[in-house]
């Protein structure tokens, strides 16, 4: 009964979406750079506070970085400590970058022997490894991407095309183009397409110093827009869940989506 | 052959004396502060848009380090950098240049030169801002109308990181 209850633990921690109700989130030391190869080091860590670490890290295995000519760069320094993950990215590009942490994947539980089995994997082992008479077979899907961006010199957005899986975001406004007292606008999608309806949860970081949340809560319309005035400079935590039932397999009967950004913004 | 000479010589007689003339005065204040850096300035016009019409002056630290040219830190400027400098290929000739000591600072510009050559005639902000290493970032803006009818004058005074800030604008 414990091993079994210590194995669940285990592997709930080290599914991304175990703590659930935590925040995850991206925080570069800076988003808005200048110079023929400046440098930015980004924490990654899921927490309850913005932006302290006091919680897990945040695993950088599916960590992608798009470079303003649409390439891929890889991360130096990359380290996972107790509480936080850290890494460095070069700018060697003038432009907008893309971080994102991009997980998706199955889960499945059923029961063999008479004790419980989780599995996770992606469509393509599923069929291998996920027996097909389990009994009381489960299986959810998931696809979520916490992101935040980064911009050398002038803004551009070839970085921010969308990829079409899953929730992302349409910068009407530039996100290294954010100010106090300035409204922002985004259009949200999902799978490529506008997504109306979907709520929004803004928190400013600095959590610990003030007495409430102060979140802001917008939800895209029609068209899948939304508004946002920022209040006071700062970083900003955004997110976004959503579910549907586009399953990648017909065993799960619902995909759950979500998304989170870093936006940065800045004093008039 | 004479009556061309003739009217070449009238074409240049009919040349004004003086073209119209902008004179911007900056201050960069005395500061009782442990360790001072001189600061980052930037000078430009704007017009009733909020948009860089004319970028004036830049001054930022010229000198190679570790870290590269001082344009690592011109976002610091946070207006400039957004409205002009992060699209500009830098350094600009005529425009950017060393940071200046403390002191008064004038520059001209007269309407012949390339910042002001092709400015439309309406209303225009001078716009300062500064901003000083371990110290602050302050801006200070003087309207004033293109070109000029009659001599116009505008004052402002920063509280922090710029002193008396003065634009003198002559028909």
């Amino acid at each position: 009964m414990k091993r079994s209850l210590l194995l669940a633990a285990a592997v709930a921690l080290a599914l991304p979406f175990a703590a659930s109700a935590h925040k995850a989130w991206l925080q570069p030391s800076q988003t808005v750079l200048a110079g023929t190869d400046p440098w930015i080091t980004v924490d990654a860590a899921v927490s309850n506070d913005l932006f302290y670490f006091n919680h897990v890290p945040l695993r950088l295995d599916n960590l992608v970085i798009t470079a303003p000519d649409g390439s891929r760069v890889q991360p130096q320094n990359a380290a996972t400590g107790k509480y936080r993950s850290v890494f460095d990215v070069q700018l060697a590009q003038q432009g907008t970058y893309r971080l994102a942490v991009v997980n998706s994947g199955l889960f499945a539980s059923w029961e063999e022997d008479g004790k419980p089995r989780r599995w996770r994997g992606t469509p393509a082992t599923f069929a291998a490894e996920v027996p097909r008479d389990a009994k009381n077979l489960q299986v959810s899907q998931s696809v979520g991407r916490i992101e935040t961006f980064v911009t050398n010199g002038s803004p551009d957005e070839t970085a921010l095309k969308p990829t079409g899986e899953g929730i992302e975001l349409v910068p009407l406004t530039h996100p290294n183009d954010l100010y106090a007292g300035e409204q922002a606008r985004f259009r949200v999608l999902v799978d490529g397409k506008p997504a109306p309806g979907l709520e929004f949860e803004i928190v400013r970081g600095g959590t610990r110093y003030r007495n409430a949340q102060e979140e802001i809560k917008v939800a895209s319309d029609a068209a899948g827009e939304f508004a946002v005035t920022w209040p006071q400079p700062g970083m900003y935590w955004l997110e976004a869940t959503t579910q549907d039932g586009k399953t990648s397999v017909p065993q799960a009967r619902q995909r759950r989506l979500s998304y989170v950004a870093t936006l940065e913004v800045l004093p008039q | 052959m004479r009556a061309k000479l003739f009217f070449a010589v009238s074409g240049l007689l009919t040349l004004p004396a003086y073209a119209a003339e902008l004179q911007v005065q900056v201050e960069i204040p005395k500061l009782n502060v442990a360790e001072y850096h001189r600061p980052y300035v930037a000078i430009w016009l704007e017009g009733a848009d909020q948009k860089v019409a004319a970028d004036l002056a830049v001054w930022y630290q010229q000198k190679d380090t570790a870290e590269g040219h001082g344009t690592k830190w011109l976002p610091d400027l946070r207006q400039w950098w957004r409205k002009s400098g992060r699209n500009l290929d830098l350094p600009v000739d005529g425009v950017t240049g060393p940071t200046r000591p403390v002191g008064r600072h004038t520059l001209k510009f007269d309407a012949r030169q390339p910042q002001l050559a092709k400015l439309p005639p309406g209303q225009y902000t001078l716009v300062v801002e500064a901003a000083r290493e371990v110290g602050g970032r302050e801006l200070v803006k003087i309207p004033f109308a293109w070109p000029a009818k009659a001599p116009q004058s505008g004052k402002a005074q920063g509280s922090t990181e710029l002193g008396a800030v003065s634009l003198a604008v002559r028909p």
